[in-house]
């Protein structure tokens, strides 16, 4: 039974992380344009990724 | 399918946001200054680069950012010396109108922290059920001993904090009830989620064999996705209701008594003042001229279509647009007293009578919480007395009935069809305020409608563009490419749409109440009436034209016509089958009242009404029993709008007017309301089958508990599957409707020299 100890922490770190990004990307702003992202990837140039596309 | 806002690209000074920037400027944290406006015109996405492109490219501003869903942009620059009017100047030279974004305006920031707040409780709950359930199934697969107990320390390890972290928005709403001495919904789920975890926590501690973790995460997860749906609702209709709202930051220009002038707030407005208004420009206050001949347009304040000639003497009254020329006006009241305020008022006491209606939801949510509260007591009671005093078994069925007796379902029932009926309507160019409307919006049975902006596009259109020369036409364009007059903007568009360069007329000149002359090889040619061109008058009442005459060629006439929306017999028509009694209420003359409802089929029609007469008809056929959807623009239609049983109002009508209704639509067409109703009548059907859904479930279901043959568990995999269920119902709306999109697609209109003047009121 010692395995659990490796694979309850392991299972759960692993929920906790997917818990993280999404409130992380819930914070840094992704959710707040959903249209526009879905249109970006067609209509937008590709141009270097500048610093500024984080700022919205 | 698209729907696109029928604004097309506009070069409005007037509508420009005339006031001072700095105010919206905000300071970043790392030092640099940002900027947000609303721009209500962009439809395609093509115009995301557009914009960021243009924007980036001037001095100073280090970068735009286009957030398509909300309409809006966002600047940001580091150079102290950049002025933000720029941002202004260069959307509006791209045919762009934009306002400041004030995210506190309309409460949506608060919107925005609570919807942010439950979907991170939703993420957190989540996570914890799947967790909990992964080690609750461990543990019904026979985990014993030492295994058990570290399982359920583990559970009480998620479970604690989660219900703690996201049961708070329920915990909150309870207390709060609970300390105004009233009961809500939130507090028998307070208490079955606070009970089962603490129960559970008590078995763990006493190793136990069944600890409830589960089941107080699993209801958490469900009644939150509940209420973010819910909320997810309410918070999509009102951004998108305030995007089309602006700012009701107008500003005047003053002549102080020196002769200086300068731009003040039109709340700064003072009785008294000498206003500057120039040609295109709205009136902020009412007042009576003191210099200059105009033509006014007062469709908005009374739904009168044709401009009218004012002199020095005549009264102007706030809201009315100034067209040809430039004005001087001694302003006579401001701010509470005008005329706007007026119908403000008149607006707030119909508001009243509106706020009686109860929604379905609520009427039931009323019953149902003490009905709970009491079932739950009574099991207690029940079991202690049949057990002789067994509080653990006890208490576990007391909260078997707490949870599974549990809102959820009932809780979904509403939000989610309504939540997928928004989606739908959003889609086909409607927009709901709030999920009353729709409940409203299905059992109307009367439709009033205004006719001006409403029934059609409130706008002129040149009625014999074809059988024209197109020389008359490329000269007539020519002369009236500067003007405002809206027959002068009718005329360039026809010449746009035919593709005729407008011809190279110069020293052109505007007389306000006759026309536009000006030089076209060296030979005078004059548009406007026949009086001011050298006819005779004929007497052809209503229909508005125009002459245009050069040298002695003979002159050539232009009739126009306001318009039907393109689908309006249709729309009628196929009301009128369905047996609503549909008529017309008009402040417009009775001509072109009377002409619109002819070739519409409504016998019923009234021309020349005012807003007060409105309101009392409306509330006359209220008294009588009749529920009125009242559809209008203006003004004018503003009291009724707030009258009616429900409202709807055009994506073009006045900010008052948008702000009144339930219900707006976009777009040119009116088929929009065909399919509110439709979509609200649907979603009634499937409110009520949800909600049948929910109680057979309850009885069924609550019995089982009491009787103490459902442990918590089940109860809360009843409960949940109970939620699915409503939820899979609700999404059959998506189903039925995706197929019915009958909106009129209508393209931005091409980038022409003309601008419609009529376009601010789009935006």
């Amino acid at each position: 039974m010692t395995i659990l100890l490796f694979l309850i922490p392991a299972a759960l770190a692993l929920g906790a992380i997917g818990l993280a990004a999404f409130l992380w990307s819930l914070r840094n702003g992704q959710f707040d344009d959903l249209d526009g992202a879905a249109h970006r990837i067609l209509v937008a140039e590709d141009r270097p990724k500048s610093s500024t596309d984080r700022n919205n | 399918m698209m729907t696109c806002c029928a604004i097309g690209p506009a070069i409005d000074a007037a509508t420009l946001f005339a006031g001072d920037l700095e105010p919206w400027v905000t300071a970043r944290p790392d030092g640099s200054r940002e900027l947000a406006l609303i721009i209500p015109g962009i439809c395609s996405p093509e115009s995301i680069p557009v914009i960021e492109g243009a924007l980036e490219r001037l001095p100073g501003l280090a970068s735009a950012r286009v957030n398509f869903t909300g309409k809006r942009v966002v600047a940001i620059w580091n150079d102290p010396s950049f002025k933000p009017a720029g941002i202004t100047e260069k959307l509006s030279q791209l045919g762009f109108i934009s306002r400041p974004f004030d995210p506190s305006y309309s409460g949506l920031k608060a919107d925005d922290a609570q919807s942010s707040l439950l979907l991170r409780a939703v993420a957190v709950s989540g996570f914890a059920v799947a967790n909990i359930m992964l080690l609750s199934v461990s543990v019904w697969s026979g985990a014993e001993g030492s295994t058990r107990d570290l399982f359920h320390w583990i559970s009480a390890g998620i479970a604690l904090p989660t219900v703690a972290y996201a049961g708070r928005p329920f915990f909150r709403s309870a207390i709060r009830a609970l300390s105004s001495g009233q009961f809500n919904m939130d507090v028998p789920i307070s208490l079955a989620v606070c009970l089962a975890a603490l129960m559970s926590l008590y078995e763990t501690f006493n190793h136990g064999e069944v600890a409830y973790f589960d089941a107080s995460v699993t209801l958490l997860f469900f009644l939150l996705t509940g209420r973010y749906l819910d909320h997810l609702m309410r918070a999509r209709a009102r951004s998108s209701v305030s995007q089309l709202l602006s700012l009701s930051a107008s500003s005047a220009m003053i002549e102080d008594v020196g002769g200086a002038t300068r731009i003040i707030a039109a709340t700064a407005l003072q009785p008294q003042m000498k206003m500057l208004v120039a040609a295109g420009e709205r009136l902020a206050a009412d007042g009576v001229i003191i210099l200059g001949t105009s033509e006014i347009d007062r469709s908005l304040l009374t739904g009168e279509t044709n401009p009218e000639v004012v002199a020095r003497g005549a009264t102007v009254h706030a809201g009315m647009l100034n067209l040809t020329g430039p004005l001087s006006v001694t302003v006579t009241a401001a701010g509470q007293d005008t005329f706007l305020a007026e119908i403000i008022c008149l607006m707030a006491s119909a508001e009243q009578s509106r706020s009686r209606y109860v929604q379905i939801a609520d009427k039931l949510a009323r019953i149902y919480s003490p009905a709970v509260h009491i079932l739950a007591t009574l099991t207690l009671v029940g079991w202690l007395i049949w057990t002789g005093g067994d509080w653990h078994t006890s208490l576990m069925t007391a909260i078997a009935v707490l949870i599974i007796t549990c809102p959820c379902a009932l809780g979904l029932a509403v939000p989610a069809v309504q939540t997928v009926a928004s989606g739908v309507l959003f889609r086909n160019g409607v927009m709901i305020k709030d999920g009353a409307a729709l409940e409203k919006l299905s059992d109307v049975d009367s439709v009033i409608f205004d006719k001006t902006g409403t029934l059609t596009l409130g706008r002129p259109r040149l009625t014999n563009s074809s059988s024209l020369a197109s020389s008359d036409l490329a000269l007539a364009a020519g002369l009236a490419r500067l003007s405002r007059h809206p027959l002068s903007r009718a005329v360039c568009e026809a010449a746009n749409s035919r593709g005729i360069a407008p011809a190279a007329v110069e020293n052109i000149e505007e007389q306000p109440g006759n026309g536009l002359s000006g030089y076209f090889d060296g030979r005078l040619v004059r548009l406007g009436s026949r009086r001011w061109c050298g006819l005779q008058e004929n007497g052809c009442q209503g229909l508005p034209e125009f002459v245009l005459a050069l040298g002695e060629t003979t002159p050539a006439i232009f009739t126009f016509e306001d318009e039907l929306r393109p689908d309006a017999p249709a729309v009628i028509a196929k009301l009128k089958a369905e047996g609503l009694r549909v008529e017309i209420l008009s402040g417009d003359r009775e001509a072109p009242v009377s002409r619109a409802a002819s070739s519409l089929g409504i016998e019923c029609w009234q021309a020349g009404v005012t807003p007060q007469q409105k309101l009392a008809y409306v509330q006359s056929l209220k008294e009588a029993g009749r529920k009125v959807l009242m559809v209008g623009d203006g003004l004018n239609d503003a009291p009724a709008l707030a009258a009616g049983h429900t409202s709807m109002a055009p994506s073009s009508a006045t900010d008052i007017g948008r702000t009144t209704a339930d219900t707006i639509f976009m777009g040119e067409s009116l088929m929009p309301l065909l399919v509110a109703r439709d979509v609200a009548i649907a979603t009634q059907r499937l409110s009520i089958q949800n909600f049948a859904l929910a109680v057979g479930y309850n009885c069924l279901a609550v019995p089982v508990a009491m009787l103490g043959l459902a442990s918590p568990l089940i109860a809360a995999v009843a409960m949940s599957t109970s939620s699915i269920i409503v939820i899979a119902n609700s999404l059959r709306l998506g189903l039925g409707f995706s197929k019915q999109k009958t909106v009129v697609v209508t393209k931005p209109q091409p980038n022409s020299p003309g601008i419609s003047i009529f376009e601010r009121r789009a935006a």
